[in-house]
């Protein structure tokens, strides 16, 4: 592997491989537009101008995007430190609880208000705070969990974070639909909700909430994390070699589990943005999938949190177009079809990682310059 | 691995990601810039939204939050919308899998901003708070019928609710069941112990116990709206303590259905007209006629009507008489002296004469829960009180 800093042939090779990738998706797609019998380019044209083609239908995007950049993280930091997690789901729900636990108590000083119960007029930028604070605790503890589980006991964290997304959605099933239920809600059980002075709003003068700027700045902010200092450095080295790691004297018990937590944490921030901009309060809607849609962001930006965001872009681009192609009087597609090509974009782009470093045009020429003439030969072999 | 790598492994990442991402976005812009033909049509169409100007199509969007052929509430839902969409000046928009997040949000946007849609109708109940209300507030103009029981006096005047109640046509299911069931036992999987379920299961029971007073019921609930594994266990179940006849409530009654007649036992469907996957076990289950409804409301739209100038109802809602629900085709389980039954006892709920909830009713701990000489129309506001199971329902209702 070449250490070169001015090493263009590898930068290329990042740039193309992907772009290729995401081509050679599109191209699949198309064919399998035309196997259904719908002209593929108007599928590309319908995708494209619901995704991206102007500021209002864009602004659909980034509100899809938003959730998408916070649970993509739950996968992208652990993963960094050699951990496959995938409780992102749980960890938002375990988040959105929290939140409105939190809401109400700093709202009404209980959980379940009754008529009388007056609110306790606190500014809203301390009920708000204090739900993203419940939200990220709730989340991020969720996670560590897993962390510790996998530190101390060595069991298995892609395994049991997933089965722990299943309770975190039996527990939230069973509290709004027991403790905290709210009797109106009949047919739909639901917690309280909480008073609309203190949800969150848009951002001025679109239909974007605040979830995005979160999402924005976590991003960010776990880019530098992990990049840009001594502890995502340590993290970075356990990632590579846990043995090499503990021999230099990493804790990596404590780097696992504060990973983690910072992980669900994102998810959890993620749950409170579902609740506290979206739905109001805490019901089995806020379990809508972004968690495990935030996996695939995850892969898809091979674990950085930087392009996390963009993937989430991207991802939340498709997603916002899957509405056109079943509504668009040419086309009349079934909703399964962004999926498929959610899917298809997903296998390619995870397949193209396998052609990194074996492309020709794209190794160093420096390498001994005699062309072994036997590895043409062997390779038809 | 030197200490360099690491810096500069990110940023040749960023730039791909970037790059990628962008590579899309200017990529799907040429296509567009390549037509720009359509593009004009589209905001043209767009542009026109707010009244329905003669020779205009009236636009009317419907939105399912699962598929629309599942065999259920989404199917009912969307057979209302195929009733509609012949009829002269109507335009249907349709979009299925729509979870009740910002999503369906968007979609309500998306079908009145680019598709010209002055009609919503959002078919999930989660749709209506917050999100029909919320959208509702920015488009006055456009009017919203939500399929459920929410709106209330002070809502958006835009917004609207229909609904059909089931209680009479389950009587009626209950009643066929109990007569075509050997064992005298009944199973129920429902998905949630809350106020619609357990009338479902309760006017059931009250049918099957006004012909034969014997007669058992085991519920199963589990747990959630959509859950095809624990449905199919929860059948099984069912099957293999005796119960004979199965009903069920669930979003999509299909694997209830299909796993009955795999074990051979009969069943009642629910929401729509199941009887295609149980041609040996079917005998009925309760429709929705959504289309009497649609056409109801197509009707007073084209005659310039609104739910703003008042013209529209806000509140639509009725039973077997107003003809909003009626019975699945009839299996061969049903014999002509049920059928007889069937038809004279519907003719009394129909006018009138008869009520599915008349006292006294107990529940299964034996508590009186309507008193003799008290009865309740299907619309009165008791019943959807209720929360608990009827005598001889054997499951606990919280």
């Amino acid at each position: 592997m070449a250490l070169s800093r001015s090493n263009w042939r590898s930068t290329a090779e990042a740039i193309c491989v992907p772009i290729a990738a995401i081509l050679f998706a599109l191209i699949l797609f198309g064919i399998f537009c035309s196997f259904n019998g719908k002209d593929p380019f108007l599928v590309y044209e319908a995708i494209g101008k619901t995704a991206f083609g102007n500021w209002r239908s864009f602004q659909g995007t980034l509100l899809r995007a938003a959730p998408l950049m916070l649970t993509a993280l739950c996968t992208a930091l652990p993963a960094r430190l050699g951990l496959m997690i995938i409780g992102n789901e749980g960890a938002l729900v375990m988040g959105g609880i929290g939140a409105t636990i939190f809401g109400l108590l700093l709202s009404y000083g209980s959980v379940l208000p009754t008529s009388t119960t007056t609110t306790l007029g606190l500014p809203p930028l301390m009920v708000q705070l204090g739900m993203a604070l419940a939200g990220i605790v709730f989340g991020g503890v969720w996670i560590a969990i897993v962390g510790a589980l996998r530190h101390y006991r060595a069991v298995n964290e892609t395994i049991s974070s997933l089965l722990m997304n299943y309770i975190a959605i039996a527990l939230l099933n069973h509290l709004v639909e027991g403790p905290m239920k709210d009797p109106s809600s009949l047919n739909k059980p639901s917690s309280f909700p909480i008073p609309e002075i203190y949800l969150l709003g848009n951002l001025g003068g679109t239909r974007i909430h605040y979830g995005l700027l979160y999402g924005v700045i976590a991003c960010t902010v776990a880019y530098f994390l992990i990049q840009h200092t001594t502890f995502g450095f340590a993290a970075r080295t356990a990632g590579g070699n846990v043995k090499a790691a503990r021999i230099a004297g990493l804790p990596v018990g404590k780097l696992t589990i504060i990973i983690c937590f910072l992980a669900g944490s994102c998810a959890g921030l993620a749950g409170m943005v579902e609740v506290a901009a979206v739905q109001g309060q805490a019901n089995a809607s806020i379990v809508a999938g972004y968690g495990y849609s935030g996996i695939l962001v995850a892969f898809v930006a091979r674990y950085n949190p930087l392009a996390a965001a963009l993937v989430a872009v991207l991802l939340g681009g498709i997603i916002n177009s899957g509405g056109a192609l079943q509504r668009s009087e040419l086309l009349r597609m079934p909703d399964a079809t962004v999926l498929v090509f959610q899917g298809l974009v997903f296998i390619v782009v995870l397949y193209s990682e396998s052609l990194y470093g074996r492309l020709k045009i794209f190794k160093e020429p420096e390498v001994p310059a005699t062309p072994p003439p036997t590895t043409t030969t062997t390779a038809t072999v | 691995m030197s200490s360099r790598r690491p810096l500069y492994l990110p940023r040749r990442q960023v730039i791909r990601g970037l790059l990628a991402t962008t590579a899309f976005g200017v990529t799907s812009k040429l296509w567009t810039g390549c037509s720009p033909a359509p593009t004009e049509t589209q905001s043209s169409t767009g542009g026109g939204t707010a009244s329905p100007v003669s020779g205009k199509p009236l636009v009317i969007g419907f939105i399912y939050n699962a598929p629309k052929a599942d065999y259920g509430w989404n199917q009912a839902q969307a057979s209302g919308a195929a009733a509609i969409a012949s009829l002269p000046g109507i335009k249907i928009i349709e979009q299925e899998s729509v979870p009740e997040t910002k999503e369906v949000q968007e979609v309500m946007r998306n079908m009145i901003d680019q598709d010209g849609a002055t009609v919503i109708v959002p078919t999930s109940f989660g749709y209506f708070d917050p999100h029909v209300l919320e959208v509702a507030k920015d488009y006055p103009e456009v009017q919203f019928f939500h399929s459920g029981t929410l709106w209330k006096e002070g809502m958006a005047k835009n917004v609207g609710s229909y609904f059909a109640l089931v209680d009479e046509g389950q009587y009626l299911a209950g009643r066929i069941a109990a007569q075509a069931s050997k064992a005298g036992k009944i199973g129920f999987v429902g998905a949630k112990p809350i106020n619609p379920v357990l009338r479902n299961i309760n006017s059931f029971m009250l049918g099957a116990r006004s012909v034969k007073p014997n007669t058992k019921m085991q519920v199963i609930f589990t747990g959630d709206w959509s859950l095809p594994v624990k449905e199919a266990e929860a059948t099984n179940s069912l099957a293999d303590q005796g119960c004979d006849v199965i009903a069920v409530h669930v979003d999509s009654p299909k694997v209830v259905i299909e796993t009955a007649e795999k074990r051979g036992v009969l069943c009642s469907g629910f929401h729509s007209d199941q009887s295609a996957l149980a041609p040996k076990g079917y005998l009925t289950g309760t429709m929705y006629n959504w289309g009497t409804i649609h056409k109801k409301y197509v009707e007073l739209l084209q005659a310039g009507k609104t739910l703003m100038n008042g013209g529209i109802p806000h509140q639509v809602i009725g039973g077997i008489a107003e003809d909003y629900i009626s019975m699945a085709t009839f299996g061969p389980g049903v014999t002509e002296a049920i059928k007889k039954d069937f038809d004279g006892t519907k003719a009394k709920l129909v006018d009138g004469s008869m009520v599915v909830y008349q006292g006294e009713v107990k529940d299964n701990a034996g508590a009186v829960k309507i008193p003799a000489g008290t009865a309740y129309k299907v619309t009165a506001p008791e019943l959807t009180q209720i929360d608990w199971l009827a005598e001889g329902v054997a499951g606990k209702s919280s």
